[in-house]
């Protein structure tokens, strides 16, 4: 039983115990993209961890008799079921293999036992094609240190079970007894900038094109919204920034590295005004992006960082990418006439004068 | 939307010394008081692009002719729905164009008969389009088989013995005639299949603008354009033979002489000669190519002044002697064009759009080679010809002491040439010297006055008021007159240093402008230095390699210069209305090809 698994060793046949987030950081690994090292937590873990806490049975007899339009009571079944989480010993292999995975990192990284690392979540029907659970588990950043690492890893099994998360999945009628969870812990990215880049115009639906959100620090703030992201809109087949709007970033999300957790902070006017990424990157992002949406065969919504620490021209990452699925499942109907109508309507109807 | 308005040309006055301008041209090309208000109604814009010069008299035909003959077509042999032809005026000798919109109540009626003849043409392209070439060809080989000499002392003692009864003055007088018939021809020829063209290539650009919000203009053009284009063969043959100057080790000689020393060097060995037989052969017919645009007298065409070619030899020959890559990268021109079309099409949403994006991909490639190769057939090489006829018509006046220069004769309209025949022939038939002599000197230099008076001040961009909305398919596409660009050209004074264009052609390059009025200031051009001009011609292509980007007023997506650029890979922006007469030679300025912007960063 593989209890965790780094990026690079996991085989697509165990795939699925790695959740969207861990699958897909995997299959990126493997495919030589650049992501931060780091290892998945297994499904099989987090169902260790359930069995020999015997808290299945517990937990879906809470969430059962939760009356979604009861306000209180989803709070208070939530908060005693994420408490029970928090509370319960880790299996004893569990905990050895965590630490241990966490042992090799640091090394690897050449920071023993202290590398910072990102936890997140990554359940298993997270990130699926028709549901967009994204930002509905959780993400602990810059955690440093086994005992913090095994601490958050059980919080994002916590985080499972949020008020929110447990209303969404009875509206969605998702089954509880098929969840799993699986937890990412990654070599955490020293982000000057970064933001996400879709390789499809949203607004549109035009393949032609790659959308990138940015704004400095880390991906926090264009994820969550705080901030008005820088926004660039590039043909992906020329590779040529087409819209550049430049914002006004007020805040970032940057790591305290004294006390070991990430802090918001304001951004002076100067850079706040300043673009969060040079042309330069912006072709290289959107370099990136097309080959994972190649490799993937299908428009990807990427979150990317620059890392202050790498050398530029090296110093883009990947955090993840997953596909984009709300165009995806759209058919968009084009109708132009062709032949002579098609010229017909050109000339009565030229560029620049269409509706 | 504004509604400001551009000075009406009633209002615009000619510069001082230029007075009695008008008589220089034909009658129906200027402006009358007595039709002012209707004038005033429509809105002009100067065509700079084609003609950014003073039009001497007789050269006011080649504006005539093309303008006229684009609009047969679209008026009276294809009737486009919405489009008659483009009415045109010359004001202070520049041209303006006003296009001619079709009568709403009409356009519907138009439709159907459009879809037969139009149809026809683009069911039959290549059939068609391989008897336009023998048809141009046989107007080239008639004008080349015109002579014009000075008239014996005597008639033909065989004439005389056949019984013809004519003299040689009622053939030169047939000959001139028949050389302007030829010239006119010729254009409408040049327009036989252009405008379908265009149409055909707008379609697909309006369906990849359409499909694919914001698609760089460059997108478009790289999908159609052809890889064997017979307007880059001329300097592909300059290159070629620099290559083989190289090759064979002449190189020095090539460097160190000038045309005629280094072909008599040559001559004395076998290396030498082989490479004098490649610059023969290459001459015909690809050295019939101007560095102008075919549409002045003054216009120097290779074949009569060989130092064009060879300068340009010797400039490639040191740029392989740097090790650089001359040639037009081919391979990787089709390789790329491969990949964008595909890419674009994989972008697709469906197999409708697929299939709609392959047809008019397809047509559009049909038809692109015309729009891009018509111009070395018509432009280059049968004006050539005829500018050549008409010099060797002048200088037998020049012969028979009428005026000076060879020149001198394009300062009368192409009817009094009439008038010259008729005097040389009047006086050689009776025996007393022509009246042209002692009559056309002054006149001549009075003419020369006021053209020079015209040209001390620029083009207005446009008169009048213009339309809410530009929607006529061919200003559009041909002149890049949109409603966008007009509007800019009202406010452009208040721009600052920025000045917008057309994005031409994508590169970034900061530099030292240096502002070009004609081919002949071409040879200032440094090193890296930005080229900044009112419109450049295909032909300058091979100063290319020394620029570092070039800066236009007027040109459209499909201009000559914005497709040379674009093969070229030469950042470009076209079309910005005034960045000749805003932009100061040593300006050092940034321009964007990408975005069309240019900047003026310090003067």
């Amino acid at each position: 039983m593989k209890y965790t698994l780094f990026f690079k060793e996991a085989k697509p046949e165990e795939y699925i115990l790695l959740g969207g987030k861990g699958a897909s950081l995997a299959s990126m690994s493997a495919a030589d993209f650049p992501v931060p090292m780091g290892f998945s937590v297994t499904t099989h873990a987090y169902s260790k961890f359930l069995e020999e806490g015997k808290l299945l049975d517990v937990i879906l007899e809470k969430v059962s008799c939760i009356d979604c339009t009861n306000t209180d009571q989803l709070e208070s079944n939530s908060a005693e079921i994420r408490q029970l989480i928090l509370d319960k010993p880790l299996p004893n292999d569990v905990e050895i293999a965590i630490k241990d995975s966490y042992k090799q990192l640091c090394e690897k990284a050449g920071i023993p036992n202290a590398l910072p690392v990102a936890v997140r979540s990554s359940a298993t029907a997270e990130d699926l094609p028709d549901a967009s659970f994204a930002g509905q588990q959780d993400t602990y950043l810059w955690i440093v240190g086994e005992d913090e690492v095994l601490k958050n890893v059980r919080k994002c099994w916590a985080s499972l079970f949020t008020a929110r998360a447990i209303n969404y999945r009875k509206n969605q009628n998702i089954d509880e007894t098929e969840l799993l969870m699986s937890v990412v812990i990654q070599k955490m990215v020293n982000a000057r900038t970064a933001g996400v880049a879709m390789t499809m115009n949203p607004i549109n639906g035009d393949r032609s094109k790659i959308v990138i959100d940015s704004s400095w620090g880390l991906g926090e703030a264009v994820v969550s919204g705080e901030v008005t992201p820088d926004n660039f809109l590039v043909d992906k087949i020329m590779l040529q920034i087409i819209v550049s709007n430049i914002q006004e970033k007020n805040i970032e999300h940057v790591p305290d590295m004294f006390n070991k957790c990430v802090v918001i902070r304001e951004i002076e006017t100067e850079r706040a005004k300043e673009p969060s990424l040079s042309e330069e990157e912006v072709i290289e992002i959107c370099k990136i992006s097309k080959i994972i949406e190649k490799h993937y065969k299908c428009p990807q919504d990427i979150e990317w960082a620059i890392d202050a620490d790498l050398p530029e021209g090296e110093n883009v990452t990947l955090l993840q990418s997953r596909p984009e699925t709300v165009w995806s499942q759209k058919t968009i109907e084009r109708k132009a006439l062709t032949g002579m109508e098609g010229i017909i309507d050109t000339l009565m109807n030229p560029i620049g004068t269409k509706k | 939307m504004s509604t400001k308005a551009f000075i009406s040309p009633y209002d615009h006055k000619a510069p001082e010394g230029a007075e009695g301008w008008k008589e220089l041209y034909p009658y129906y090309m200027t402006f009358h008081d007595n039709l002012k208000e209707n004038e005033e109604a429509k809105f002009f814009f100067c065509d700079s692009q084609h003609w950014p010069n003073v039009f001497k008299p007789f050269d006011a035909l080649t504006v005539e002719f093309s303008v006229k003959c684009l609009g047969q077509y679209n008026t009276r042999q294809w009737l486009i729905p919405p489009a008659n032809g483009i009415d045109f005026k010359i004001h202070n000798g520049y041209c303006y164009m006003s296009p001619v919109e079709v009568d709403p109540s009409l356009i519907a009626d138009r439709v159907p008969q459009f879809m037969e003849r139009a149809g026809f043409y683009f069911q039959n392209w290549d059939s068609l389009l391989e008897n336009w070439h023998k048809k141009v060809k046989g107007v080239i080989d008639e004008m080349e088989a015109i002579k014009f000499e000075q008239l014996p002392e005597v008639i033909d003692i065989e004439w005389v013995k056949n019984g013809v009864g004519l003299d040689p003055t009622y053939h030169m007088i047939q000959n001139y005639d028949k050389m302007i018939d030829l010239c006119y021809k010729v254009w409408m020829y040049h327009f036989e299949f252009l405008n379908l063209g265009y149409a055909a290539y707008l379609d697909f650009f309006g369906f990849c603008k359409e499909t694919f919000p914001g698609i760089p203009d460059l997108s478009v053009a790289k999908m159609v354009q052809g890889v064997e284009v017979d307007l880059f063969r001329p300097d592909e043959e300059l290159q070629k033979l620099a290559k083989l100057a190289v090759k064979l080790g002449l190189n020095d000689i090539l460097k160190n002489n000038e045309l005629d020393k280094a072909l008599q060097i040559m001559e004395t060995s076998t290396e030498g000669k082989e490479w004098i037989a490649a610059w023969e052969g290459a001459k015909y017919p690809w050295f019939n190519f101007t560095i102008g645009n075919g549409f002045y007298s003054s216009d120097k065409y290779w074949i009569d002044h060989l130092d064009i070619p060879f300068e340009y030899i010797k400039s490639y020959t040191e740029r392989l002697e740097k090790g650089e890559t001359i040639d037009r990268p081919t391979a990787k021109i089709a390789a790329e064009r491969d990949r964008i079309t595909e890419e674009y099409r994989d972008s697709l949403p469906g197999e409708d759009a697929q299939n709609a994006f392959d047809q008019k991909l397809g047509l559009a490639r049909v038809v692109f080679p015309y729009v891009e190769n018509h111009n070395f057939y018509i432009e280059h090489w049968s004006m050539c010809v005829f500018w050549r006829k008409m010099r060797e018509l002048s200088a037998v006046f020049v012969k028979e002491g009428f005026y000076e220069n060879i020149e001198d004769m394009f300062y009368f309209r192409r009817e009094e040439i009439h008038q010259l025949l008729f005097d040389y022939g009047r006086g050689w038939a009776m025996g007393v010297p022509a009246i042209g002599p002692d009559y056309l000197p002054a006149e001549i230099a009075r003419r020369k006055k006021i053209i020079d008076a015209l040209a001390t001040a620029p083009p207005e961009p446009a008169f009048n008021k213009p339309p809410e909305i530009v929607t006529e398919p061919f200003t559009i596409m041909l002149w890049g007159i949109t409603s966008e660009s007009v509007q800019g050209w009202l406010s452009s004074e208040d721009t600052g240093n920025k000045l917008k264009g057309m994005a031409a052609s994508p590169g970034k390059v900061e530099g030292i402008a240096r502002i070009i009025h004609s081919a002949e200031e071409l040879r200032d051009l440094q090193d890296g230095e930005i080229m900044v001009t009112r419109v450049t011609a295909p032909s300058w292509a091979p100063v290319f390699g020394k620029i570092k980007a070039t800066v236009t007023d007027i040109g459209g997506m499909m201009s000559h210069a914005a497709i040379v650029c674009r093969e070229y890979g030469l950042p470009a922006v076209t079309g910005t209305g005034n960045a000749s007469t805003k932009i100061k030679t040593g300006d050092r300025i940034r321009v964007d090809g990408g975005a069309g912007t240019v900047e003026i960063l310090s003067t």
